[in-house]
């Protein structure tokens, strides 16, 4: 169901916890899942769950409860915005005018040709770059202007 | 500024004039791990270990401000069997945003701040909480751990001292309750991130049911600095009661936001000004001055205060995680609230009654308010939800989520008055 690489990732991060507290690596586990197959269908969330040796029912609360993990298909990429207060005083509402008019969706919509997904975010710890948007789940991108976002957009696949 | 304000990056920051100062290398230049090193080599006992926490005054940065060395005198001694230490880099309180840089900047000093934790606890594994919204911070202190071990700095047998401790991290998702100490247990156990009900406390209840100690990011980075010049040139760096400096985050309408590490005890003024002053020469109007769950401040009264535990909390507020939100005259106070009112809706885990329908209320009264549809008594109601949730939940998110709107019904009571009665904003 998964991949070596993505297995051997879960095997390391299985290693950082005691051996019988193997569910510790779920969360990582999940997020890897996720990274190879782009969402989190319910058979992988099983898969996952086997493979650690817990219930399914417990990756799958552990995956409704953290916001970060996608339980239905999104695009190729996803644009995560923060729009809580610190970036809101700095301009958040401008950014995602700007996102939703250039992209044509609002958040939690994907674009029809599959490559980008809009979604609002709590505030990331990074309050000090505002405004700004979590890209993949990976990569802040920050101080965003118009240019900055269409540079940045310009630059995906 | 021609003056360098006290205690400027003393603490923490002080190599981050270095290229690339996360590297090994470059901390071990500025002195890295001497206060490691110093341990080992003379010994040192736990107790003085924690005497001198207790004499430095250092209060836990993760918001509560609790005494560090106090916490880690909780800890059983004898205990046979495995204990724990857990950092909180869960940071994910609005205008928060020092702990990214502690890891981004300067890992090895909070390895190094584990490292002395766990031989004076007596844990031989650490785990670092790191927010899930910082997935670049997250590789570099895995990195940085990479690097430790590889020089024998962590592991088996530290430096050939006999002295085992590893470091782990656990990547969050996505959860901001997760900070909250015993959710972040839940979370690396692999389970939702629900707080336990407090006692048993994580001393003697923690991780895996073990002894376990819980420090903020930046509390543990400061431990190298107290072990190696002594608690009392800690403590003299701040005031009484408040020692050491203290890692500011501002954030809003500055002009130049970002994180300062200035001595604890700082005029509220003179930290503004360190940021560039009010963006535009615009009038302060209100400050959040520890995160967005603490009560907010009227301008003026904060330009009265300095930056410690006990100047904040004289005004009503609290210092929180030090994290600044600066607001000029354009802020709607009513929009502004009902922003973090979402919020606290949006986090709540679900777990405690009063929190998780209060949290809904309160949002949807704030809505209303704003959205032109407020009514006369809507401020009374918000007064006693707010007291309803208040002390009545497992973890104090309830309590995040009801002292902004007692400070800004407090402070700014006008503004909603305005907004019910003529269904629109004053500014
Ligand atoms: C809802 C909630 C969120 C919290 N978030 C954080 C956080 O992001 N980082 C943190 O260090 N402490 C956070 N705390 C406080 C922790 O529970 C705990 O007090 C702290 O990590 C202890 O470390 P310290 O004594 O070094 O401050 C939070 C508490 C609550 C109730
Ligand atoms: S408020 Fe947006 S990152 Fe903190």
């Amino acid at each position: 169901m998964l991949t070596p690489e993505s297995l051997k990732k879960i095997d390391r991060e299985v290693a950082k916890y005691p051996p019988e507290h193997k569910q510790s690596a779920v969360m990582s586990a999940l997020r890897i899942a996720q990274d190879e197959k782009g969402w989190l269908a319910p058979e992988t969330i099983a898969f996952v769950a086997h493979y650690l040796g817990m219930q399914p029912i417990a990756a799958q609360e552990v995956a409704t409860f953290y916001n970060m993990y996608d339980l239905k298909p999104v695009g190729k990429h996803k644009i995560t915005v923060c729009t809580n207060l610190s970036c809101t005083l700095m301009g958040a509402e401008s950014a995602v005018e700007y996102l939703q008019r250039k992209l044509g969706i609002g958040f939690g919509e994907t674009t029809p040709d599959g490559r980008f997904t809009l979604k609002e975010g709590e505030c990331m710890g990074a309050c000090g770059d505002a405004p700004l948007f979590q890209l993949n789940n990976k990569k802040i991108c920050a101080n965003l202007s118009p240019e900055t976002i269409d540079a940045i957009l310009a630059g995906l696949d | 500024m021609a003056n360098t304000p006290k205690g400027q990056n003393e603490v923490i920051f002080h190599s981050i004039h270095l290229p690339e100062s996360w590297k090994l290398a470059n901390y071990l230049s500025v002195g890295g791990y001497d206060a490691l090193k110093k341990v080992l080599a003379e010994k040192m006992p736990p107790d003085e270990i924690i005497n001198q926490l207790k004499i430095s005054a250092l209060r836990g940065r993760g918001g509560a401000g609790f005494p560090t060395g106090l916490k880690w005198s909780f800890m059983p001694r004898n205990y046979e069997g495995d204990k724990y230490l857990v950092c909180n880099s869960d940071e994910g309180e609005p205008g928060t945003f020092k702990d990214r840089d502690i890891i981004r900047y300067n890992p090895h000093q909070l390895i190094e701040g584990m490292i002395i934790g766990g031989y004076t606890l007596g844990a031989k594994v650490g785990y670092n909480y790191i927010h899930g919204e910082i997935w670049e911070a997250y590789e570099r202190f895995e990195e940085a751990l990479d690097e430790a071990r590889a020089a024998g700095l962590l592991g088996r047998n530290i430096l050939g001292s006999g002295l085992d401790f590893d470091i782990h991290a656990h990547h969050g998702f996505g959860a901001y309750v997760c900070g909250e100490e015993t959710a972040l247990l839940e979370s690396i156990e692999g389970k939702k991130g629900q707080p336990r009900f407090k006692p048993p406390f994580p001393a003697s209840f923690g991780l895996y049911g073990k002894p376990t100690t819980i420090n903020n990011t930046e509390t543990l980075a400061s431990i190298p600095y107290i072990v190696k010049h002594g608690g009392q040139k800690f403590l003299e760096l701040g005031k009484p009661n408040n020692g050491g400096t203290k890692i500011f985050s501002v954030s809003g309408h500055v002009n130049s936001p970002g994180n300062f590490e200035v001595a604890m005890g700082t005029p509220f003024s003179e930290l503004l000004a360190m940021a560039g002053g009010v963006r535009g020469g615009r009038k302060l109007k209100a400050v959040i001055p520890g995160g967005s769950s603490v009560p907010v401040l009227p301008g003026e009264i904060m330009m009265q205060l300095t930056m410690d535990y006990d100047s904040i909390a004289q005004a009503g507020s609290y210092l929180g995680a030090g994290s600044v939100i600066v607001m000029d005259d354009t802020v709607c106070m009513v929009r502004a609230l009902e922003r973090l009112s979402y919020f606290y809706f949006e986090e709540s885990c679900g777990q405690c009654t009063p929190c998780r329908e209060g949290t809904g209320w309160l949002y949807r009264i704030i809505h209303r308010i704003e959205h032109g549809l407020g009514r006369p008594e809507d401020l009374d109601l918000l007064d006693s939800v707010a007291g309803n949730i208040s002390g009545r939940t497992i973890c104090a998110l309830g309590d995040a989520a009801a002292m902004p709107v007692q400070g800004m019904l407090k402070h700014f009571r006008h503004e909603f008055e305005h907004h019910i009665q003529h269904k629109k904003c004053m500014v």
